[in-house]
């Protein structure tokens, strides 16, 4: 349907239903392929990286095809089958035209006049011919697919695992959704490619080659003029092609505008009825909907005057076949069926160029998405394990933080030549603003990244010569939102055993509970351990995935703990469960903790200060508010605020645009 | 054929017929709505059948006037002229046809696309605040864009499904006129196509769902993997997700596998078939020529006929296959435009309230969600100008009663009088103006901070720094790279979230209201920055001001307290007297200075 009328002045293969054209139908018929009529629906994949979204180079199309084979060689075995079937399927497609001259000339208008054995002889053999081929089109194209989707099942799994070996620095927040989309969306637009257009390019180009040739065979002169008819559409069809680029451009663009438009008004509909902006509201909609429909018409416009162009051209080609095989044929020793043979061979030739066309479109956005998936898997992993690891002593660990900075790739400076120790079995509490380089701290002691300059030393071995298991069964990081898997609650807390401890029986994980006093909780639970905690562990509340986190990190027994403390709501009774679950999980135990309340810092063994990605003040709590420094100041203003208890947040912090602001010079709300 | 084929949509679970007669009226809906680029596009695949078939007429005419006489005793060079004009014409003509086709067929989707939108978004402007709250904002965005487009895509072949009807029937006819023999040919090979072509939508339908899920389960996978990368780190759990990934992609190819087998079967039929009976014909049509019964011309244009029949089976499948989809995102939106509006105030509700700090009195005041009561006769009175803290338990209410005073609910019973007047009958656009409420959830345009302000409104800048100032924002603001013009949420400029309370709040003191209700609006907010403000707005404003409050600090700010439980004004006075008197209310503010709930 993507060629619905292509199909012309007299004739031949309108659906041609070559395997290619097959894959285009799919796409067009199934939900996620464009709409019907090669109208491309706008907006593939979310466009995370402006800079790579843009139009490919010849050149760098070139690199990413080699860099690409080289990343998957299963995909060389593609080359070379869909070159097979194109073979193939120009032979079969070509035979017809072949026999309508061959009966013409040999067995209806020939000096013998009509010969009926050679006419259904030759009718059989062609027949044969096209039921053979329908066999070898069919196991091409299984072949084809077969080794296209091993090659993506291999790709996408190596990019995934790639994406987890990055460092953690590249799993952002912002970034997760780009990274999920090098996964699937990514790989999607590979997926289309390699089953439609990849094979549409060669089958394509194969089929008019092979055209072109069966024609100059008969008559080169008549073949020439045919040529010399299409020659315009190599200039006007890459013309309207960058056109309607752009058109779709702008479309995707005043989608985008307009579905914002649409999220404001369902997400300000509060502020819209206080203030009766319904007026306003429907102004600002109304002229986004409408620039929509304009930059869509725009772009139709393109597309439907793209569609009838290889149509007219081919009449012309078909128009000048005739004047000329009329007028000279009968000196250069034609006969009927081969002028004749020549209207079906030029209508053979429509649909490989209205398809090739297409595909231009596709085979773009295609590199785009597998540029980045190529992209990724160029991204060095930053923390190499050590070939032979030193094992991490048992119990209480001591951290010897010596002179570490840290950067982030793109080179901003997060901890500037940081030097602390953290005694054993000591609680220390970390405060500091967002973006003082509390939490990226917190992150090198557990080696989800390493320092650019310095070391980090945890029980007297350097993490980068720590032995990546003991690592981490010694040392546990809590994170504040406690992730769960959307599995059962017993397998939450059983795969704080890591991958090399084995398997937690169900008698470990619920003593895990016991000893942090929860066993009461459990038992409150109809389903208890096989409670199913539902996708992010959403069936809980957000106290309770807090309980499991912290479970899943007892049953690991680590020596080091290091807990980023939630700032959201929790229910009194939850609120008490937990304090009284951190203490005993505490219990023997080196633990660091991100603080954001008063109390944690409080009642902590050392205080750390960070300001600007040093350690500005470093004591108890009562020497800190002795000295009268940050930290003091920083407790006066909390005294004014026991209620919301965050140190930072969403506070009112110098982030980028209130930096010294005279309202919040401390900036703890 | 269509009758025959209505119920294609195989593994919809609804009784065919009736999603087909729904299917109908949804494309008559559409038709009606826009019938003038309808119109047109339906003439332009009109004229593209005819001159479909009329290429192979012209085709067949000109191997008999122009090619076989040339090779027989010679042509005038003007009837060759003739011959290939005729060719060219007819393509010229075919051609504008199917531009007007599409043209104006995509005119027609996407003018419908927009009515469904346009639609949709009015509903949204129109129904009660509670409506959102029952509705995720992300299926409230899907019914604009995903449904407006899913229920009008199927338009798009609606046109060449009338001009294909067009084309048969003339193909059908010229092909009996050549000759009879050679349509019985033609007969016997379309049911065949066209039966093909539905056990292939059938069949293919289950297994491209499949894929598609699994697609979505891989999805998911990588979601929750990345999600939780903090954790699959730091436990080493990598292999056991890349694993966990490897067979859900494995399904995702065996899945795409089944539907590569079907394709790979069918598809090459669909070519195949229609060579088979150009074979076929040839064979019969060599026989026919050779006794004289048809020309060498009449055979080229019945072979050529028959390339066009090939591919209608193709749209008109198409077409069925999308209408059940089609027809499911329509009653999506229908969905969204049966929601019932939100009351409109009465005719006589043209009282305007009183200038300056309004007075507050509510008596017997009842409202409910659903069968729930929240408010339950409750009464409170605030003197002009006093600032009241509102303290209760979650769920008891306050922010219901915030919503009721600034009249975004109705009451189901009691009265609220503002400045003396009844709510219901104080004109809407007073009520805007002297009551300001502030939501916690600070909501922000993507527009510049004046637009944020001001909502449209000429105001001098100075008013708009008066306001920042009272919201102590000024100075944020002012260090903003554009200042007043700065968009929200511009790369590189994020505000924090007390830095965006603070702007909501300035939008809020702008309209120098007479009656401040802040429904827990400056949580986010510095104490001491909102103890500035408050102080400040006392000497400035002199508004009434109601603050739902979860900080002591707050609480520290008002004049006097006022403690919500169970629907009702349980107490009111001072802090010090309701901690030694209400025990409830004590055992909250204990809670509150233990930084439980904020």
């Amino acid at each position: 349907m993507r060629r619905d009328d292509t199909a012309a002045p007299g004739a031949p293969p309108a659906a041609g239903a070559e395997a290619a054209g097959a894959a285009a139908d799919l796409l067009a018929s199934s939900p996620v392929g464009p709409a019907l009529d090669a109208e491309a629906p706008p907006g593939p994949p979310p466009e995370d990286e402006p800079s790579d979204a843009g139009p490919l180079a010849g050149a760098g199309a070139l690199e990413v095809l080699r860099r690409g084979l080289a990343a998957t060689p299963e995909l060389r075995r593609g080359v070379v089958l869909s070159v097979a079937m194109a073979v193939v399927t120009a032979a079969g497609k070509l035979a017809v035209p072949v026999l309508v001259q061959q009966i013409l000339d040999r067995g209806v208008l020939g000096p013998e006049g009509f010969r009926p054995g050679f006419v259904h002889g030759a009718a059989a053999v062609t027949a044969l011919v096209v039921l053979a081929l329908y066999g070898l089109t069919r196991a091409t194209y299984l072949r084809l697919v077969r080794t296209s989707e091993a090659s993506l099942l291999a790709l996408r799994v190596r990019a995934f695992d790639h994406v987890h070996r990055l460092s953690v620095a590249e799993h952002t927040e912002q970034r997760r959704g780009a990274l999920v989309s090098r996964v699937t969306s990514d790989i999607e637009t590979l997926a289309q490619f390699l089953e439609w257009g990849a094979i549409s390019w060669i089958v394509n180009s194969v089929m008019i080659v092979a055209t072109f040739a069966v024609m100059a065979a008969y008559e080169w002169r008549l073949a020439l003029v045919a040529l010399v008819a299409f020659l315009p559409l190599t200039v006007l069809v890459p013309a309207l092609q960058r056109r309607q680029l752009a058109a779709q451009d702008r479309v995707r663009t005043a989608v985008g505008e307009s579905l914002s438009e649409v999220s404001e008004t369902v997400a300000g509909a509060p502020v819209i009825q206080a203030y009766g902006l319904e007026d306003r509201a429907r102004r600002r909609l109304r002229s986004a909907i409408d620039r929509q429909y304009r930059a869509y018409l725009t772009a139709a416009r393109y597309v439907a005057a793209m569609f009838p162009l290889g149509d007219l051209f081919g009449a012309c080609a078909l128009a000048g076949v005739v004047a000329v095989g009329a007028t000279w044929g009968p000196g250069w020793g034609l006969g009927v069926g081969e002028v004749v043979a020549f209207v079906f061979l030029i209508n053979l030739l429509l649909n490989p160029i209205a398809e090739l066309s297409e595909v231009f479109d596709q085979t773009q956005i295609a590199l785009a998405g597998w540029r980045k998936v190529l992209g990724v898997l160029a991204t060095p992993p930053d923390v190499p394990e050590p070939a032979e690891g030193v094992d991490l002593p048992r119990g209480p660990l001591e951290v010897e933080v010596d002179r570490v900075s840290f950067a982030y790739r793109d080179g901003v400076p997060v901890l500037h030549d940081i030097s602390v120790r953290l005694p054993a079995g000591r609680s220390i509490a970390i405060v500091g603003e967002t973006g003082s380089g509390k939490t990226t701290f917190a992150k090198l002691l557990c080696r989800l990244a390493d320092p650019t300059a310095g070391t980090v030393r945890v029980g007297g071995v350097d993490l980068r010569d720590a032995d990546p298991a003991a690592r981490r069964r010694a040392i546990r990081l809590v994170p504040q939102d406690g992730f769960l898997f959307d599995a059962t609650l017993g397998d939450n807390v059983r795969i704080g055993l890591g991958a090399g401890g084995g398997a937690a029986d169900d008698a470990q994980v619920r003593a895990a509970f016991e000893a942090l006093g929860l066993g009461w909780w459990l038992d409150e639970l109809p389903l208890g351990l096989d409670t199913p905690v539902g996708e992010r562990g959403g069936r809980l509340s957000v106290g309770e995935r807090q309980l499991v986190a912290l479970a899943r990190a007892q049953v690991g027994d680590p020596g080091l703990l290091v807990l980023d403390e939630a700032t959201s709501a929790v229910d009194a009774e939850t609120e008490r469960a937990l304090a009284r679950a951190l203490e005993r999980l505490s219990e023997g135990r080196t633990m660091v903790t991100i603080a954001h309340r008063l109390a944690t810092a409080e009642s902590a063994d050392l205080v750390l200060v960070f300001d600007g990605g040093r350690i500005v003040e470093q004591g108890t709590h009562a020497e800190l508010v002795a000295a009268g420094g940050t930290y003091a100041a920083l407790y006066r203003s909390w005294l004014g605020n026991t209620g919301a208890g965050a140190l930072d947040g969403d506070g009112d912090g110098p982030g980028q645009a209130d930096a010294g602001g005279p309202t919040a010079p401390i900036s703890a709300r | 054929m269509s009758a025959v084929d209505l119920p294609t949509d195989g593994a919809a679970p609804r009784p065919a017929a009736s999603l087909a007669r729904r299917g109908l009226r949804l494309l008559w809906l559409s038709v009606r709505t826009h019938p003038r680029p309808f119109a047109v596009s339906i003439l332009g695949a009109v004229v593209f059948g005819a001159t479909a078939v009329g290429g192979t007429w012209v085709i067949g005419r000109v191997t008999d006037e122009v090619v076989v006489p040339a090779f027989r005793d010679g042509v005038a060079g003007t009837t060759v002229a003739l011959g290939a004009a005729a060719i060219v014409g007819v393509a010229v003509l075919r051609s504008l046809g199917v531009f007007a086709r599409r043209y104006y067929g995509m005119k027609a989707v996407r003018g419908m696309q927009r009515t469904w939108f346009q639609r949709v978004t009015d509903t949204y402007l129109r129904v009660p605040l509670s409506y959102f709250g029952a509705h995720p904002t992300g299926r409230l965005l899907a019914h604009a864009d995903a449904d407006a487009e899913r229920a009008t895509v199927v338009l798009q072949p609606l046109p060449l499904s009338l001009g294909v009807v067009v084309l048969i029937v003339l193909s059908v006819v010229s092909l009996a006129l050549i000759d009879p023999l050679l349509m019985l040919v033609g007969l016997a090979l379309f049911p065949a196509l066209a039966l093909l072509n539905h056990v292939y939508s059938r069949r293919i339908e289950e297994p491209a769902a499949r894929a598609q899920a699994r697609l979505g389960e891989v999805s998911g996978v990588a979601h929750e993997s990345f999600d939780g990368a903090l954790v699959v780190k730091t436990l080493g759990l990598e292999d056991r997700e890349v694993a966990r990934l490897r067979r859900s992609a494995d399904r995702l190819r065996r899945a795409r596998l089944d539907v590569a087998r079907l394709r790979a079967t069918f598809e090459p039929v669909f070519e195949g078939l229609p060579n088979l009976g150009t074979i076929a014909l040839l064979s019969v049509g060599a026989w026919r020529i050779s006794t004289g019964a048809i020309s060498t011309g009449e055979l080229v244009q019945a072979m050529a006929l028959f390339n066009i029949l090939a591919f209608p089976m193709r749209v008109v499948g198409f077409l069925l296959e999308e209408l059940p989809r089609a027809v499911v995102a329509a009653d999506r939106i229908e969905g969204v435009l049966a929601a019932p509006s939100r009351p409109q105030p009465p005719a006589d509700a043209q009282v305007p309230l009183p200038a300056g700090p309004l007075a507050v009195e509510v008596e017997g005041l009842r409202f409910g969600y659903g069968a729930t009561p929240v408010l339950d006769g409750l009464d409170l009175a605030l003197a002009p100008g006093e600032v009241v803290a509102l303290v209760g338990a979650t769920g008891s209410g306050k922010s219901s009663l915030c919503h009721l005073l600034a009249g975004l609910h109705q009451p189901e019973a009691g009265t609220i009088r503002l400045g003396g007047v009844d709510l219901r009958r104080a004109s809407p656009a007073s009520v805007r103006s002297q009551v300001a409420l502030v939501f916690q959830e600070s909501f922000l345009f993507a527009d510049s901070v004046r637009e944020n302000l001001t909502l449209g409104e000429p105001v001098p800048d100075d008013e708009v720094w008066w306001a920042l100032a009272r919201a102590r924002a000024d100075g944020f603001v002012a260090r903003l790279p554009a200042g007043l013009d700065q968009r929200i949420g511009e790369r590189g400029v994020t505000l924090s979230g007390g830095q965006r309370q603070r702007l909501a709040l300035a939008r809020a003191l702008l309209r120098r209201p007479g009656l401040l209700v802040l429904d827990d609006a400056t949580s986010a907010v510095d104490p001491t920055v909102e103890r500035r403000i408050l102080d400040g707005l006392r000497g400035a404003l002199r508004a009434t001001t109601l603050i739902v409050a979860h900080r002591l600090s707050t609480i520290a700010l008002a004049d006097r307290v006022v403690f919500l439980e169970r629907g009702r004004i349980a107490a009111a006075g001072t802090h010090d007297e309701l901690v030694a008197t209400v025990p409830a209310y004590a055992a909250l503010a204990r809670a509150y200075a233990q930084g439980a709930t904020p």
